[in-house]
């Protein structure tokens, strides 16, 4: 059943061919009909092969399938093969299905916009090139699908380009992932100096072979790690990401919640038994992780764009994964990508219903008791959130509390701290989102108003699936309380994660932390509740109260600013000094001065060039003579 | 038999006397005269070197400059009649067109 595993990335990407060759003469209903079928069927053999895995024995694992020999240059061999094994079945699985359903929305979304096929040429080239980064069997196949889903992500976040904003966030998006890409790139290349091949089979069992030494693991994996920032938008290199919102919102959803920007967790994770063998790029992954995690979150406290919340939510989500990863339980951080992907898509195709409805409002200050109005988007939003707050029985709970679990058993209790301390938060800033949203007095703007309606099915029925999905994808891993090896993800993963000395908490302490997480969750909620519900004066007093700290988050910690004077406006300066001293001066010198020396030197010659033909037989013969006598004597 | 320094030294003389012609007159005929007395003076002395050395190779030269200086003659006189039908004179110093 997993004969056929290799045709998942090929299926977008022949889709992709199709509609670049022939796109702008096919029918809008056929675009749309093929881009959402290729996506199906690459989801429909994911399935397939997923079933076929779990029938497969762990020594035949990963299954490769070596499509051809790409690269070959001296001692350099590089193939391209797309691999199967636990954890790529989990990401195309995610990654297929969560993109079929944000397919079908965006059929209703993009209905009436002009670029409709452009729009689904990218998306599907985006499946591919994201298929390709999680099958590939080595990392420069890897490198490819990493590249291509940058090269699309700048693509649909600059979707319409004529608008000034997004054409420079695209911009953005791509630089400050370039920074990520070079040392990602770095990290690559030292793999393959001192292991010399780039195939994850053989890396992991160079490395258990002790190909190389621990301070040079943790350099790579800390090169490696900064590709990873640059593209889950962590700090420092987070900042594209908010800006990334001036794409389409479901582009938002796919690549910028479920799938593109949690591709560094799943490399990490790929490249886990590096990280554990190098034991201190793991503690700076927790460390950034949970720095981020509490980082973003704050910045989400104050935003009133709806789609900015739900980014910086998505950066804060982002970093509990790391933290998974950088406590050693990967799987947990791969649990957490894998809930994450449902309720983060949810909640951004509600909030991109919830702007469909408004005519394209974003600023949640101008919303308010949409609940009568939205039938189907206010539940599910109400879901969606209730399961990013880490509420028991919802997919987030289960995921949050496998990491948060793991890191106090692990004694990185200032992570877990940072942990708490961020699900408070996050618990606080989505349900200020909905009481704002679909709560309180209508602040809408009477044009909006006007045009009020719950959105098409095409957008209505993916987000009840998402919605279900959102409540019972995390049964698939429940935590030892429920009862013992009832974490079939966790043991799914098995094959693919070395499992590091897991420490077992006894059933007491385990009891404690899941009533902590969930304490704090009720405790954000009921204190957004107080805030925006019960007394909503409350914020205008604090933010009169505290008017530094406001601003200060309002503006998000000026980091744009700060990194605007620090990097950009240098490089801008730098080279403007370039281009007056070097450009300018040396450059056009050279230039300019080889045309002055000519010119100078025709001048002096022509004074020869007299026109009287005596003194040309003048020249001539003293010539003459000069010749004569040098040859005489 | 005459030596050949006494050839040499009268095809330096027409030589000389070929140069400065060429110098002082100021009319484009006369100075194509005193070209042509040089091509004489350089055939004087092929001649002489190929009487003294008892070669042909010389002589032959001689009969090419000789072919050359007919058709040079008929090129350079027609460029002087031209000269004259356009400005109206031969006179080289009020030719100066190619100047720099």
């Amino acid at each position: 059943m997993t004969d056929y595993f290799w045709l998942i990335p090929l299926i977008p990407a022949l889709s992709t061919l199709i509609l670049v060759l022939f796109g702008q003469k096919l029918p809008k209903k056929y675009v749309s009909f093929q881009a959402c079928f290729a996506i199906f069927a690459s989801f429909a053999i994911s399935v397939i092969s997923f079933i076929g895995l779990l029938q497969t024995s762990h020594e035949h694992l990963p299954i490769i399938k070596n499509l051809f020999s790409w690269i070959h240059a001296g001692s350099f061999h590089a193939d391209l093969a797309l691999q199967l094994d636990p954890l790529s079945s989990i990401m195309t699985l995610v990654v297929t299905g969560v993109g079929f359903l944000i397919h079908v929305y965006s059929v209703g979304y993009m209905a009436d916009d002009e670029g409709y096929t452009r729009y689904f040429t990218y998306l599907n080239l985006f499946t591919f090139a994201m298929l390709i980064l999680v099958m590939g069997s080595n990392l420069v196949v890897m490198f490819v699908g990493w590249e291509g889903v940058g090269l699309c992500s700048y693509l649909l976040i600059g979707f319409w380009f004529d608008k000034h904003s997004a054409a420079n966030a695209g911009k953005k998006a791509f630089i400050v992932n370039r920074i990520g890409d070079a040392a990602f790139l770095l990290g690559i290349f030292f793999i393959f100096i001192n292991i010399g091949s780039g195939e994850f089979s053989v890396i992991n069992a160079a490395i258990g072979g002790g190909a190389i030494t621990h301070s040079l693991a943790t350099l790579i994996a800390i090169l490696l790690f900064v590709g990873a920032i640059g593209k889950s938008a962590q700090i420092p290199l987070y900042i594209w990401l908010p800006d990334a919102m001036e794409g389409p919102t479901p582009v938002s959803a796919l690549i910028h919640a479920a799938t593109m920007v949690t591709a560094g967790v799943y490399m990490v994770a790929r490249m886990n038994v590096l990280f554990t063998f190098s034991g201190s790029a793991n503690s700076i992954v927790a460390i950034i992780g949970a720095v981020t995690a509490v980082f973003a979150a704050t910045m989400a406290l104050t935003q009133n764009d709806i789609k900015r919340v739900l980014a910086y939510s998505t950066i804060s989500q982002i970093g509990y994964m790391f933290i998974g990863c950088g406590v050693g339980a990967y799987a947990a951080g791969m649990f957490h990508l894998y809930t994450h992907a449902f309720f983060k898509s949810l909640l951004f195709l509600a909030a991109g219903s919830v702007m469909h409805a408004l005519s394209g409002e974003l600023n949640m200050q101008k919303m308010g008791g949409l609940r009568k109005y939205l039938p189907f988007t206010y539940p599910t939003f109400l879901i969606g959130a209730i399961a990013i707050a880490g509420i028991p029985f919802l997919s987030g709970f289960f995921s949050k509390d496998a990491i948060l679990t793991s890191a106090y058993a692990n004694g990185q209790y200032f992570v877990w701290a940072l942990g708490i301390f961020g699900a408070v938060l996050t618990a606080f800033y989505m349900f200020r989102l909905i009481f704002l949203t679909f709560f309180g007095n209508e602040r809408l703007e009477p044009e909006a108003k006007k045009h009020l309606h719950e959105s098409p099915p095409a957008m209505t029925i993916p987000l009840v699936l998402l919605a279900f999905f959102s409540i019972v994808a995390g049964y698939v891993g429940l935590p030892v309380v429920a009862g013992k090896n009832l974490n079939f993800f966790g043991r799914f993963l098995e094959p693919v994660i070395q499992q590091a000395h897991e420490v077992h908490l006894s059933l007491g302490t385990e009891w404690m932390l899941i009533l902590i997480s969930v304490a704090v969750a009720v405790t954000g909620i009921f204190i957004a509740w107080v805030f925006y519900i019960k007394n909503p004066k409350i914020p205008h007093n604090f933010v009169a109260k505290f008017p530094g700290l406001y601003k200060l988050l309002y503006n998000k910690y000026y980091v744009d600013e700060i990194y605007n004077t620090l990097f950009v406006n240098s490089t801008i300066k730098g080279s403007e000094i370039a281009y007056d001293h070097f450009d300018l001066k040396v450059i056009d010198g050279i230039v300019n001065g080889s045309a002055k020396t000519t010119n100078f030197l025709g001048k002096v010659l022509s004074y020869f060039q007299t026109g009287f033909i005596k003194d040309y037989a003048l020249i001539f013969l003293l010539g003459a003579i000069l010749l004569i006598g040098y040859l005489l004597f | 038999m005459i030596p050949v320094n006494y050839f040499l030294i009268l095809s330096i003389i027409l030589f000389v006397l070929g140069t400065i012609a060429f110098f002082v007159k100021r009319d484009l005929i006369t100075q194509f005269m005193s070209i042509e007395i040089m091509f004489n003076a350089a055939n004087l002395a092929f001649l002489a070197f190929a009487k003294s050395a008892g070669s042909l190779d010389g002589q032959i030269i001689v009969f090419f400059v000789i072919t050359v200086a007919a058709a040079e003659a008929v090129v350079g006189l027609a460029i002087i009649l031209l000269i004259f039908q356009k400005k109206k004179t031969i006179k080289s110093e009020d030719i100066k067109l190619m100047k720099g």
